[in-house]
């Protein structure tokens, strides 16, 4: 399938989908949960208030800067960690005990430490990106093959150009894989880091919506958004594995 | 003549749950320039750990193993290995992993030689593709490019067509027989394809199974091109594996 067939069937899944969430407000005659209908216009609304655009760059803002500082550091973590046995043995305990606190758990010392501003949510990103990272990256530099490894130090090629040359290429695809979790996660997280105590954002939009007067067709129109957004930030990390120099990994 | 490659009582062996696994016993050959040796012998014998420490990837425990009179201590550009797996980088396109071993040249220049190699290989037009777009006789013709590229004195290679079907396998040997007339190479190839070997090489070393020792060395003496259906050759053939027990 490719091109229109391949959207078609989404397409259509998502279509009944919305057929049925209005058939079921209609039949319920339930005044809380918004139709579609309402949930379009209300984003209409907020677009034409102007704060849509505003709670997006909020979130984003937030997103990009707890995960590419996140990336910044598990990358090279991890390379140094992949290759260096003694490394990993010492790091990589820590690294599985502080890997399963979900990030959430991070919020009340987030707001002691960094208040209720920029940096606590920025702070729970970078918790929820780094460990993918970490461990893709370690495991990318693991699974590399022992005989690109030999070919280099063949060619003479060592120290820092062996890992220029052929352990950080050789481990990309699994440095991209690790970094599109974690954006996912990313995503996923500060919507919920934004619920507390914050002014701006997604997850603030949904919390504000439903305090300030039950607007649950904006607490619906926030979650829409927040999806679609979540769906275009995926779409961009797949580009990244399309292409030329890290496809060899992935199958055809 | 001096020799190229002087192996002079060469022992091997590894230490595994079960006590010591000897692997090498008292291994004594020399190579002469310019000489192309095979080693045959059955699966498993030891040969691609003899290979391996020859070209520096590791040490023997006794004896001597010595390029140009020189004792190898590790892997160098002298000597270039093309193994059966391959290891052509899949990341790099045809072209950079010609220029890889190119250090310190010109890009220019690194460029001008990556593309002669390509082109005295066969893989003219495919400079720009990357390895996983080629096919596997195709890698194994990047791989011995990149090889040649750097010039190195010595070609190692183990069992380097064995994963190539039957045809390819035989079209790789003339080849590569095409370019050592263009590009004098030592090689030491390992093989358990005494087809190949006598096809290819100037002396074949027969090797035991293991723990390996050298059983016969043979000179190939009928001259190139070799037909496969000769009658010396077949004939050798025959005494190859009847020392090989077969």
């Amino acid at each position: 399938m490719r091109g229109k067939a391949k959207l078609l069937a989404p397409a259509v899944l998502v279509s009944v989908l919305v057929v049925l969430w209005w058939a079921a407000v209609a039949v319920s005659e339930t005044i809380i949960v918004p139709t579609p209908w309402r949930v379009v216009l209300g984003i209409v609304d907020l677009a034409r208030q102007g704060t849509l655009l505003d709670h997006i760059a909020a979130s984003l803002f937030r997103v990009g800067s707890g995960y590419l500082l996140a990336a910044a550091l598990a990358i090279p973590l991890g390379i140094f960690m992949g290759w260096f046995p003694g490394l990993f043995a010492a790091l990589n305990p820590l690294t599985q005990i502080l890997r399963p606190i979900s990030p959430i758990a991070w919020i009340p010392l987030a707001i002691i430490w960094f208040g209720v501003g920029n940096m606590a949510p920025i702070f729970l990103i970078f918790l929820s990106s780094f460990f993918p990272i970490v461990l893709e990256t370690t495991a990318g530099v693991h699974t590399i093959e022992r005989q690109y490894i030999r070919a280099a130090q063949n060619f003479g090629v060592g120290g820092a150009a062996l890992f220029r040359q052929v352990v950080v290429p050789a481990a990309l695809p699994h440095i991209i894989v690790g970094m599109r979790i974690s954006l996912g996660v990313a995503w996923l997280v500060v919507v919920a880091a934004e619920m507390i105590a914050l002014k701006s954002g997604l997850g603030y939009l949904i919390i504000d919506s439903r305090n300030a007067g039950n607007r649950y067709d904006l607490v619906v129109a926030g979650m829409v958004i927040i999806g679609v957004i979540g769906l275009l930030l995926d779409n961009a990390m797949r580009r990244l594995e399309r292409l030329k120099e890290v496809r060899w990994k992935y199958g055809r | 003549m001096a020799a190229k490659i002087a192996v002079r009582d060469l022992w091997k062996s590894y230490s595994t749950p079960d006590g010591s696994l000897s692997v090498l016993e008292g291994i004594d050959f020399t190579v002469a320039e310019g000489e192309f040796v095979a080693v045959v012998g059955p699966s498993g014998c030891g040969k691609t750990t003899l290979l391996n420490i020859v070209a520096g990837f590791e040490p023997g425990d006794r004896g001597d193993v010595a390029v140009d009179a020189v004792p190898v201590t590790g892997p160098s550009r002298k000597g270039i290995v093309i193994s059966q797996q391959g290891s052509v980088f899949p990341w790099l396109t045809v072209r950079r992993n010609l220029m890889f071993g190119l250090d310190g040249l010109p890009r220019q220049e690194k460029r001008r030689l990556a593309d002669h190699y390509a082109e005295l290989v066969g893989l003219k037009g495919f400079e720009e593709a990357f390895p996983y777009q080629t096919s596997g006789g195709m890698l194994k013709r990047v791989e011995v490019a990149r090889a040649l590229v750097v010039k190195p004195e010595i070609l190692y290679m183990d069992e380097p067509f064995a994963a190539l079907d039957a045809l390819t396998r035989v079209r790789m040997r003339v080849e590569l027989l095409r370019i050592l007339t263009q590009e004098k190479h030592t090689v030491l190839l390992v093989t358990h394809d005494v087809e190949e070997a006598i096809h290819l090489a100037d002396r074949i070393l027969i090797l035991s199974s293991r723990p390996a020792s050298i059983r016969s060395i043979l000179k190939v003496s009928f001259a190139q091109p070799r037909k496969l259906t000769s009658r010396e050759f077949i004939e050798l053939k025959e005494q190859i594996l009847r020392e090989l027990g077969m």
